[in-house]
Formats: structure tokens, sequence, C-alpha cells
């Protein structure tokens, strides 16, 4: 139980922190975003007072409130999932992160458990026959892992897309035959056909890792005293690889799934700019471009919230598999 | 207190298997008897990393990397030298051809791989202080101090580095290579403190820090003289692996348009190919020489890396060969009976 409040406790405040520092950030940092965003939306439409005010609840700027009144404003604000409007026709942020957040989730959720699974499948049969012509495969993945993603991106577009034009590049789907997302076979398979290059990009830039981690702690449970013993046992093969050397090797994986989410998440901001793909890391990048600060504060605490629930979930789940967390905690 | 038989956090699947190994590594000190012992263990080190070829080949690639990023720049044109012919192919004129506003590729290539160096470097350096002044100093002194150090150390780890370090490029408007490399830093330090503060919290029970303390020994002087010695091999580790994340957040960000301003990097030559239009004229010559920098610069500090993870943990070094060892003597019996079996025929 002590484990749980421990984690619980944690996670409060790392909430705490990631929301406070999306307040302290735009008012630390040289320049004035709010003014800076108010003259650009006033260039393009006339802003009403309650986004002025939004704008500048959010960002600072406003001479006539102490530090903590615009703290608790803020909080106020965050509750009511209200982060602002964005410059481009002063629709919420919150409904452009909502319309966004399903491709990145879709498309990073799914690569990230395939390399996963490819990485985890592959390390467990390297580090299993360890001594072997396999082992050569390790300095191999290395390499792989020290690829950036969107220069993968790059190669898989000028390759598949431009050369060969089996691919298209840009959009989640053909923004031209849909004019929005409708529940069709013909838009399904628009959706799969326009996801498969991020989707091989993320998993070969990811998997790397996993096969190593993966491979190295095989290799050091496999010279661990429960595996002779299960051999001198006369267990089969197949029961001593995946029964008792995978089973154990596979937890700081399992662990280091969740925390990998956090690159992932970051990797595929950069992926997503070379697809153009409508999802968040795009969203964050243009709001950089056009100085829509609010746009980009929300984006950044969306991330940051999406991958501390991802962490909080593994936790929990962790320490329901492996008694010895619950017990260290 | 359990001796380092908790999971902790971790930046990556190897750093996970970096911690695990911590164990081992540990174990594998205690055998090593007062200060008069140390220099033949850096010696053994040494012997170990000359005959290893993963160690070989990773640090002959990073060596060229770094001479040609100091060398070359000599020889070539002035990377902003723009009169050349537009997308010129590779060709004896322009070794790796010409840019969409006529520069040289070597040229930027030469002078972009100083500036990313420079950036990772520093990055590397500042986040490995960082590491060890949270990692270390909490794991060494304990009780609240590691708390509250630790937390903080968490809450940056869950925080994802590259968006923050966007967002921060974002609020400032002239970014030098040093200001980059900071940001840098600032996102990436929290994997490594993480490894370094379970290492430390196993060495802080050892028998010779307590007789370090005993000895009236101030926290300063048993950590700099007896703790940081021997978590040399795993903060050299984390410094490789800071440089790598650095250079490949730098090329990131420079992607994005956020990098160093007024300077050249690999990561500014890949946004101007893209920016360029160089992945619909087919200039492959533009964008794939910088990529392939990249990944080769990683590529040879992860394999340096990788050798280091083999000393540090000895199961990974001697395992393989044990078990090759065991298969060649399975296979020999089995000759060995297949021909009783003739014999006896």
């Amino acid at each position: 139980m002590k484990f749980y409040v421990r984690k619980f406790a944690f996670y409060l405040i790392t909430l705490w922190a990631a929301i406070s520092l999306n307040f302290a950030l735009p008012r630390m940092m040289p320049g004035d975003p709010a003014t800076i965003m108010l003259s650009k939306m006033f260039r393009s439409g006339t802003p009403t007072p309650e986004q002025i005010k939004a704008v500048e609840s959010l960002l600072g700027g406003t001479k006539d409130m102490s530090l903590w009144d615009q703290y608790l404003d803020y909080w106020q604000r965050i509750f009511s999932w209200d982060l602002g409007i964005s410059i481009t026709n002063f629709v919420p942020v919150t409904e452009l992160i909502g319309s966004a957040l399903p491709w990145t989730l879709g498309l990073v959720g799914l690569a990230t458990i395939l390399s996963f699974l490819i990485g985890i499948i592959g390390g467990a049969i390297i580090g299993w026959k360890r001594g072997t012509v396999l082992d050569h495969i390790i300095p191999a993945t290395t390499l792989m892992q020290s690829i950036p993603y969107f220069w993968v991106a790059m190669v898989m577009v000028f390759i598949f897309s431009t050369s060969l034009g089996w691919f298209p590049n840009v959009w989640a789907y053909d923004a031209y035959g849909f004019s929005e997302p409708e529940w069709s076979w013909d838009f399904i398979k628009s959706v799969l056909l326009h996801g498969t290059l991020p989707a091989i990009t993320i998993i070969i830039s990811a998997v790397g890792g996993w096969l190593l981690g993966m491979r190295n702690m095989m290799v050091s449970t496999l010279s661990e005293d429960f595996i002779t013993t299960a051999e001198a046992k006369g267990l089969r093969s197949g029961r001593i690889m995946w029964g008792y050397t995978v089973r154990n090797a596979v937890m700081p994986s399992i662990y280091g799934f969740a925390v990998s989410l956090a690159f992932v998440v970051a990797g595929s901001v950069v992926m997503e700019q070379v697809f153009s793909y409508p999802g968040i890391g795009k969203l964050l990048i243009s709001s950089v471009r056009d100085n829509d600060f609010a746009l980009m504060q929300g984006v950044f605490l969306v991330i940051t919230m999406t991958v501390l629930v991802a962490n909080f979930l593994m936790d929990m789940f962790y320490g329901f598999i492996d008694p010895r967390a619950r017990h260290n905690a | 207190m359990p001796k380092n038989t908790e999971l902790d956090i971790t930046a990556s699947p190897t750093a996970a298997a970096a911690t695990e190994n911590g164990a081992v590594q540990g174990e594998e000190i205690e055998v090593v008897k007062a200060p008069d012992a140390k220099p033949a263990r850096i010696v053994r080190f040494g012997r170990y990393l000359k005959n290893n070829p993963k160690f070989t080949v990773g640090l002959s690639i990073v060596i060229a990397v770094v001479a040609f990023s100091f060398i070359a720049p000599f020889f070539t044109q002035n990377p902003r030298f723009y009169d050349n012919p537009a997308y010129d192919p590779p060709s004896a004129d322009h070794l790796l051809g010409t840019t969409k506003l006529g520069h040289d590729m070597l040229a930027q290539l030469a002078h972009g791989s100083r500036g990313s160096l420079i950036v990772g470097v520093t990055a590397g350096v500042i986040a490995v202080i960082l590491s060890v002044l949270f990692g270390v100093v909490g794991g060494y002194l304990g009780g609240w101090t590691d708390e509250i150090l630790s937390l903080f150390t968490s809450v940056m780890l869950v925080i994802p580095g590259l968006p923050l370090a966007i967002v921060l490029s974002a609020y400032l408007s002239s970014r030098s290579l040093w200001l980059v490399a900071l940001v840098l830093a600032i996102t990436g330090w929290a994997g490594s403190a993480i490894v370094l503060r379970s290492q430390a919290r196993s060495l802080r029970t050892r028998d010779y820090v307590y007789a370090a303390r005993v000895a009236g020994e101030r926290p300063l002087r048993i950590i700099t003289v007896e703790i940081l010695p021997n978590l040399l091999p795993l903060v050299a580790a984390q410094f490789l692996f800071a440089l790598i994340l650095a250079i490949l957040g730098e090329a990131g960000l420079s992607y994005l348009g956020l990098g160093p301003t007024g300077s050249i990097t690999w990561g500014t030559i890949l946004n101007q190919a893209q920016t360029g239009g160089a992945l619909t004229m087919g200039a492959w010559w533009w964008f794939i020489p910088p990529g392939l920098m990249i990944a080769l610069v990683g590529g040879g500090l992860s394999l340096i890396n990788f050798s280091i993870d083999e000393i540090i943990n000895p199961k990974l070094r001697f395992a393989p060969e044990a078990a090759k060892r065991a298969r060649k003597i399975e296979k020999r019996l089995a000759k060995r009976q297949a021909k009783k079996a003739k014999v006896a025929a």
C-alpha cells in the first residue's frame, strides 16, 4: 500500500511541477510573449476583452495583478480546461489539440508497441543464442539507435515517396479526396497508406534500443544460478528460455517502456514535421513558427500530461507484477 | 538498506540495463583492495579496451569525424560562398555537390561538423556535471537531501526533453551555440543522474567508505576521492550517452529552425535541405551526408559505450564466450559419439 501512496504522491507533485513550469516559462523567459501574441491577434482580427484577458493570464503581461493572483487564476483556467485561444481564427486551443491528439496517439502508440514487441522478441532470441554469429547484430543496432528519427523520415520520403511514388508523404489521409474524417473503407485505407512510412520510421529508430537492452538483460540473466538449476532439472530449453529467462529479463524493458514513451513522443514531434502529419508535434511546431504562444504552451502541457499518465499507469502495473518494486519503494 | 536491488526509473532500455549492471560492478569493486590497487585496475581496463574490436572501431570512427571537423575546414571553400552553380551533383569540382543557393556541400559539412560537435561536447559536459551533482551527491548523502534531489531528478525525467527544449528555444530569439548546448543539457541530464544515484547509494555502504567516514573525512572529500574514481567508467558512459543525446537533440532543434542562429551545424544543413526542396528535387547529396555523419558519430560513441558496458558488467563479457566454448565442447562430444557409433557398427 505504501508503494501506491508514494507513487501517487510523486505523480501529484510532478503534475503540480509541470503545470507550474508551464505558468512560469512565459513569465521567466526574455521577451514579452503576451504582447507579441496580442499584437499578432490584433493584426488578424479583433479579439474580445475576454480573449485578451485569457492570453494575459496564461502568458503574463497583466500589470494590475500580483503574481500570486495570476497563479491562482491560471490554476482556475487549467481546472476548467481553458487553455486560451489560438492566433489562427481565434479557435480555442483545446479544440485544436483535441483534433490533433488522436492522430499522434494512434500512430505513435501503435508504432511504439510494435517496435517494443519486435525488439523484445528479437533481443530474447539474440540473447539466448549468445556467443553465436547473431552477436554481430548488436553493434548494428547501436548505429540504428543513433540515427535521428527525422532523418530516417527524410530518407523514407525520398526513396518511397518522391522516387518510387509508392506512398504519399503529406497529411494523415488524402486531404483532397476527403474533406473530413469519415467511417468508410476507402478512408481507412487512405489512413493506413499515409501512416505506413511514419510508423516504419518510428520502428526503425526505436527498435534498436529495445533489442540491445533485452539482449543484455538476457545474457545477464542466463548466468544466474536459477537458470543452471533449471538446466540441471532437465527442463526443456523452450521452457527455460521463455518461462525462466525472458520472464525475468523483460522486467527492466517493461519499466523502460513508459519512460521511453517520452522519447518517442519527442522523436515523433520532429518526424511529424517531415510527413506534415497533422498530429500534436506538427501543431507544436506551427505554433512556434507563428509565435502562437498560448497554443504552444497548451500543446506542451498536453504532451507532458500524456507522458505523465503513461508513466503513472506503467508504475502501477509494474508494482502489480513485480513485488520487489513494491517492497523497495 | 537493500543493496541496490531496487529498480529505478532509467532513461532508456540501455540505461535500464546499466542500472541492473550496477550491482555487478559493485561486487567487482569489493574485490579490489586499498588505493594501491587502483592503477592496476585502470591498466586492466586499458588492456581490455585495446583488444576489444568494438572499442577500436568506435574510437576510430569518432577520431576520424573529429579530425574531419577540425582539419577539413582549412581546405574547403568558405561555406557561405554562394557563387557556385546550384543543385550540382557531386563532381571533381564539388566533391559533395552544391546546394540550391550554390553553397559547396563539403564546406558546409566540414563547418557543420565543427558546430555540431561543439554543441554536443559542451552539452555533454554540463549534463554530466549536473547528473553528478544531483545523482552522486544525493545518493551519497542520503536522507532529506537525497529525497529532494531525487524527486527533482524524477520530475525532470518525466517531463519530455525535446518538447521542453523546443519551448525554451521558442522564447529565445537569438541563440548562440553555447545557449543551445545549455538548453540541451538542462533538458537531458536527469536519466544519467538516476543511474549514478543508484550506484552511489550502493557504494555508500562499502567498507572503505565507512572507513573514510570514521577517519573523519569531509563528505566532499569522500565523494571526490573515494566514490567518484570508482564511478568513473559509469560517469564516462553517461557522458557519452549525454553527448549522443545532445547531438541528436541539436539536429532535431536545428531541423525545426530552432537551432543556433547564424551558425552551421548538421541540423541547420538538414533544415535548409528540407526548406530548399532537396527531397522533391532529388538532391540526395544535400541531406544524406549530414544524417550519415550524425549516425556515424552516434554509432561510434555507442560502440565505445558498449565496450564500457562490458567492463562494468563482466557477465556481458564472459557469458557469450563461455556459451561459445560450451557449444564447441558439445559439438566435439557429439562428433566423438558419432565416431564411436560408427566403429561399433
